[in-house]
C-alpha cells in the first residue's frame, strides 16, 4: 500500500515547474493575458519537447503512455504557474481518440497530437442543453448529429478553437466525432469568439453545418462520461494549483505590506485568514490523487470521486481567490495586480464542464440518496 | 499510488477478522455487564498483539514491532466490527505512550500495565483558570520536600476543564516547580493520586447539561518525588508529546465517517413536505459538500499514514498540522445539518440518556446534544484560533504576534 507519488511522478512535477518558471515569468503571462490569445507557440513547443503534449498518448503512437494521475499532476503545475495553452483539452482529445477511435483513426491522429504539431480540443456544451438539463455539458441535452460523414450542431464554450487542428465533438447519443477545421470549409465550420473570463483560455461558439466529420466508432455515453471525468479531475488539479499560488501570493504580500508600523501578517485577522485559505485547500491534494487513481484503475467509485474533486476543489479555490483579493486591499481589486490572473483561472475551472452545484447533485445521485 | 495491500498485510487482515468473529461474546460471557465484556475481549486482543501493539509485553502491551499499516488495519477492522480495541481514555491513549517515551523504567513498570488494563484511570491536568491558550503561564505549584529519593512534591493551586476527574484515580499534568526559571522552563510533568485529603474534585456543569469535566483543587496535596516524568523543568517538552496524541484522537477519520452515515440516515428518515428530507435539493447539496470534507479528511489521513510508514512525514507537514482544525470544522458543519433536520425539536433539551451517551444519543434531543457537543473538540486540545496561529506561523512562515511576556 502506498498512498503517494512515485519518484518519477515527483520528478515530472519538478521538471515541469522548473521549465514553466524559467520560460514563462509573470510578465510574459501578463502579456499573453492582455493579448487574449491563450497560446504561446514557444511555450507549446517547450511542452512538446518535454513530452507533455503526448503525456497520455500510448508509447506505440509516439506518446509517453502515462495516465490521468500524471495529467492531473501537470494540470496542478499549469494552474500554479498560470501558463496558457490547451494542455488539458488537448490531452482529453487524445484520451478520446485513444479510447474510442478505431486502429486506423488512432494511427492517423495520435502521432501528430503526441508531437504537439496538431493541437486538439473538445466541443461539447450546447446553448440549448442548459434549458433541458441542469448542465450544458450533460450529454443527455446534446442535439448535434452526424449524417453521411458530416456533422451538424451548435456548440459553445469551446476552448482554444483558434489554434486547434482537431476538434472532438459531442453527439446526441453521447457519442463523439472528430472534425478537422480547415480554410476550405469555412462555410460549414463557423467560429464565433466569445469574450471569455480567463484570457489565457479563450472560448468560442462553434456552428457546424454539414461539416466533414469522422465518428469515433467506440464512443458511447459511458466512454464519453469517462473522458469528462478525466476533465473534471484535471480542472480540479488546475484549480488546486491556482489556489496554492494565490495563498502564496497572499502570504508574501502580507509579510511585505506594513500598516500601523508592522507587517499586516502579524495581525491575527490577516494571519488567520491565510491559515484558513490554506486549510481549505491543502488537504484536498489527497482527494485529487485518489480521484485520478480511481479513474486510472477503473475503481467503482471513480465517477463519484471525479465529481467530488471538481465540486469541492474548484468551489473552494474560488473562495480562496476572493480572500486573496481582499487581502491585497485596493491593489487586489485592480486589473494591474497579478491576483486577477489566478482569480480568473479559478473561475474558469469552477464553471467549465459543470458547476459545483451540478456535480454535488451527481454526488448525491450516485450515492443513491 | 498503490492502494492494494500486499499478501502479508492481507493475511494479517484475515487473521484480525477471524479473531473479531468472537465479538460480540457468546454463551455465559454474553451475560456479563458490558464493561466487563469489553475488558475481557480487550485483554484477549492485547494477548494476540492487536491492541496497544507498540507497547512491549512486559508493560502489558501487544509487544509488536511498530507498523503503521498494521495499526491502520487493526483500527479499521475493530471499527467495522464495533469491537473494543485500543481505548480512547486519557490513560491508555495519552499517558501510556508518554511514559513509554519519557518515563523511567520504574514508572513504566508501575503504571503502564494497570493503565492499559484500565485498573488505574487517569485524567489530564493542564489548563488553569488563568492559563488556557497561554498554557505555559500556569501557576499551580509543586515544591519538593525532602530529597529526590524519598521526598514528596507538595502541590497547591487549581486545574480546570479536567474531563473525567470524577471517575479517575490519578491525574497527570503540568505544575510549576522552578519559580525562578523562564515560564516554559519552570514546568514539570507530575503524576498525582487523586484519592487524598489535599485534593478536591468539583464537577462543572457543561452548557449541554452534561457533567464530563471538573475543577480540581490542590491544597497541600502530595505525590512521591519519583512521580516526575522527565527532568525538573522539562514538563513542557513532555506535554507536547501528549498533546500530539490528543490531536490525533480528535482527528480520527473513522469516527467522522460513522457520524456522517448517521446524519445521512437522519435525512432519509426525516420527512419534509411529505417526503424524505434527503430528496430536498438544498439538503442534497449540503450533504454532498460535507461528504467532500469527510472524504478529504479520510484520504489526507491515508496519505499521512502512508508517508509515516515510509518515514516521509516531511512531505506532508502542512496537512498534518491542519488535521485538528479540518476535522473539528467538518464535524461542526455536519452537526449543523443534523440540527436543521430536527427542526422545531431544537426547542427540546437533551435527556439524561442523551447526556450519558457521550454524544452518541439518538432521537431529536440526542442530535441537539451532539450539535452542542461538536463545539467542545474545537476548544479542547488547542482551540481553533490557536490552531490558526500554528498553521499561519509554522505552515506559511508568517510572523509571530507581538507577545510582550515572552
Amino acid at each position: 500500500m502506498h498512498f503517494g507519488l512515485s519518484e518519477e511522478q515527483e520528478l515530472l512535477q519538478e521538471t515541469f515547474r522548473g521549465f514553466a518558471q524559467a520560460e514563462f515569468p509573470p510578465q510574459r503571462l501578463r502579456e499573453v493575458f492582455d493579448a487574449g490569445e491563450g497560446h504561446d507557440p514557444g511555450l507549446w513547443k517547450g511542452l512538446a519537447e518535454m513530452g507533455l503534449t503526448g503525456l497520455v498518448v500510448p508509447e506505440a503512437h509516439g506518446g509517453a503512455g502515462l495516465e490521468i494521475l500524471e495529467l492531473a499532476l501537470c494540470c496542478e503545475v499549469a494552474g500554479a504557474t498560470g501558463i496558457p495553452g490547451a494542455l488539458l483539452e488537448h490531452s482529453l482529445a487524445c484520451l478520446a481518440i485513444d479510447a474510442c477511435g478505431d486502429p486506423s483513426q488512432r494511427e492517423r491522429w495520435l502521432p501528430g497530437l503526441a508531437t504537439g504539431d496538431v493541437i486538439g480540443t473538445l466541443a461539447l456544451a450546447e446553448p440549448d442543453a442548459e434549458c433541458e438539463t441542469a448542465d450544458p455539458w450533460d450529454p443527455d441535452g446534446w442535439q448535434t448529429r452526424t449524417s453521411n460523414g458530416t456533422v451538424s450542431g451548435f456548440k459553445q464554450y469551446v476552448p482554444h478553437l483558434d489554434h486547434a487542428g482537431l476538434v472532438v465533438v459531442g453527439l446526441a447519443d453521447g457519442g463523439l466525432a472528430v472534425v478537422e477545421p480547415s480554410e476550405s470549409d469555412a462555410a460549414s465550420v463557423r467560429v464565433e469568439p466569445q469574450d471569455g473570463i480567463d484570457r489565457t483560455r479563450p472560448i468560442s461558439k462553434l456552428r457546424l453545418q454539414g461539416a466533414a466529420a469522422q465518428p469515433l466508432p467506440n464512443a458511447t455515453a459511458e466512454s464519453t462520461r469517462r473522458i469528462l471525468d478525466a476533465g473534471l479531475v484535471g480542472l480540479a488539479a488546475d484549480a488546486f494549483g491556482a489556489a496554492t499560488r494565490l495563498i502564496q501570493l497572499s502570504a508574501d504580500y502580507a509579510k511585505d505590506r506594513k500598516q500601523f508600523g508592522q507587517p499586516i501578517a502579524q495581525f491575527q485577522a490577516v494571519k488567520h485568514q491565510i491559515a484558513r485559505m490554506g486549510t481549505e485547500i491543502e488537504p484536498t491534494r489527497a482527494l485529487l490523487w485518489y480521484a485520478a487513481h480511481a479513474l486510472d484503475r477503473g475503481l467503482e467509485d471513480a465517477g463519484r470521486h471525479a465529481a467530488m474533486t471538481k465540486a469541492h476543489v474548484t468551489a473552494k479555490s474560488v473562495e480562496v481567490a476572493r480572500d486573496a483579493v481582499e487581502l491585497h486591499g485596493g491593489l487586489g481589486f485592480t486589473w494591474e495586480c497579478d491576483v486577477q490572473l489566478w482569480f480568473k483561472r479559478a473561475m474558469f475551472d469552477r464553471s467549465f464542464l459543470g458547476t459545483p452545484e451540478v456535480h454535488r447533485e451527481r454526488i448525491a445521485t450516485l450515492a443513491g440518496w | 499510488m498503490d492502494l492494494q495491500y500486499n499478501q502479508e498485510e492481507e493475511q494479517f487482515r484475515a487473521e484480525v477478522r477471524a479473531f473479531l468473529a468472537g465479538w460480540p461474546l457468546r454463551g455465559e460471557e454474553a451475560s456479563l455487564p458490558i464493561a466487563e465484556q469489553e475488558t475481557l475481549f480487550r485483554s484477549q486482543a492485547i494477548e494476540r498483539g492487536y491492541v496497544y501493539r507498540d507497547i512491549p509485553r512486559e508493560y502489558g502491551g501487544g509487544g509488536q514491532e511498530p507498523d503503521v499499516l498494521k495499526d491502520h488495519i487493526v483500527r479499521a477492522e475493530f471499527g467495522r466490527a464495533g469491537a473494543p480495541g485500543s481505548s480512547f481514555l486519557q490513560g491508555p491513549a495519552m499517558l501510556a505512550p508518554t511514559l513509554m517515551e519519557f518515563g523511567s523504567e520504574a514508572q513504566r513498570r508501575r503504571f503502564v500495565p494497570p493503565t492499559l488494563r484500565e485498573e488505574i484511570r487517569w485524567c489530564q491536568g493542564y489548563s488553569e483558570p488563568g492559563s488556557g491558550s497561554d498554557l505555559a503561564s500556569l501557576q499551580c505549584s509543586a515544591a519538593l520536600e525532602g530529597d529526590d529519593e524519598s521526598g514528596e512534591w507538595v502541590i497547591n493551586g487549581q486545574k480546570i476543564w479536567t474531563s473525567n476527574a470524577q471517575n479517575s484515580h490519578w491525574l497527570f499534568g503540568l505544575f510549576r516547580t522552578e519559580t525562578d526559571a523562564p515560564k516554559h522552563k519552570g514546568i514539570s510533568y507530575l503524576l498525582v493520586p487523586l484519592d487524598q485529603p489535599g485534593v478536591e474534585v468539583r464537577p462543572l456543569k457543561q452548557m449541554t447539561g452534561g457533567l464530563d469535566f471538573n475543577e480540581v483543587f490542590f491544597d497541600d496535596a502530595r505525590t512521591g518525588a519519583d512521580c516526575i516524568v522527565g527532568e525538573r523543568g522539562q514538563g513542557w517538552q513532555v506535554s507536547r508529546a501528549t498533546l500530539k496524541h490528543e490531536r490525533n484522537l480528535i482527528a480520527n477519520p473513522n469516527l467522522m465517517r460513522d457520524h456522517f452515515d448517521a446524519v445521512v440516515d437522519l435525512a432519509r428518515t426525516t420527512l419534509r413536505n411529505g417526503r424524505p428530507a434527503i430528496l430536498d435539493p438544498g439538503i442534497r447539496q449540503r450533504l454532498s459538500e460535507i461528504e467532500c470534507y469527510v472524504r478529504t479528511n479520510e484520504t489526507s489521513n491515508l496519505r499521512q499514514l502512508s508517508a509515516a510508514a515510509r518515514g516521509e512525514e516531511l512531505k506532508c507537514m502542512l496537512p498534518m498540522m491542519m488535521n485538528k482544525l479540518y476535522s473539528t470544522d467538518t464535524m461542526q458543519r455536519l452537526m449543523e445539518i443534523a440540527y436543521e433536520l430536527v427542526g422545531a425539536d431544537g426547542l427540546l433539551a437533551p435527556s439524561e440518556a442523551d447526556l450519558a451517551g457521550y454524544a452518541k444519543g439518538e432521537g431529536p434531543t440526542g442530535w441537539v446534544e451532539q450539535w452542542m457537543f461538536s463545539l467542545g473538540p474545537a476548544i479542547a486540545g488547542g482551540a481553533t484560533n490557536i490552531q490558526l496561529n500554528i498553521i499561519g506561523e509554522r505552515g506559511y512562515g508568517l510572523p509571530r504576534d507581538q507577545r510582550p511576556t515572552r
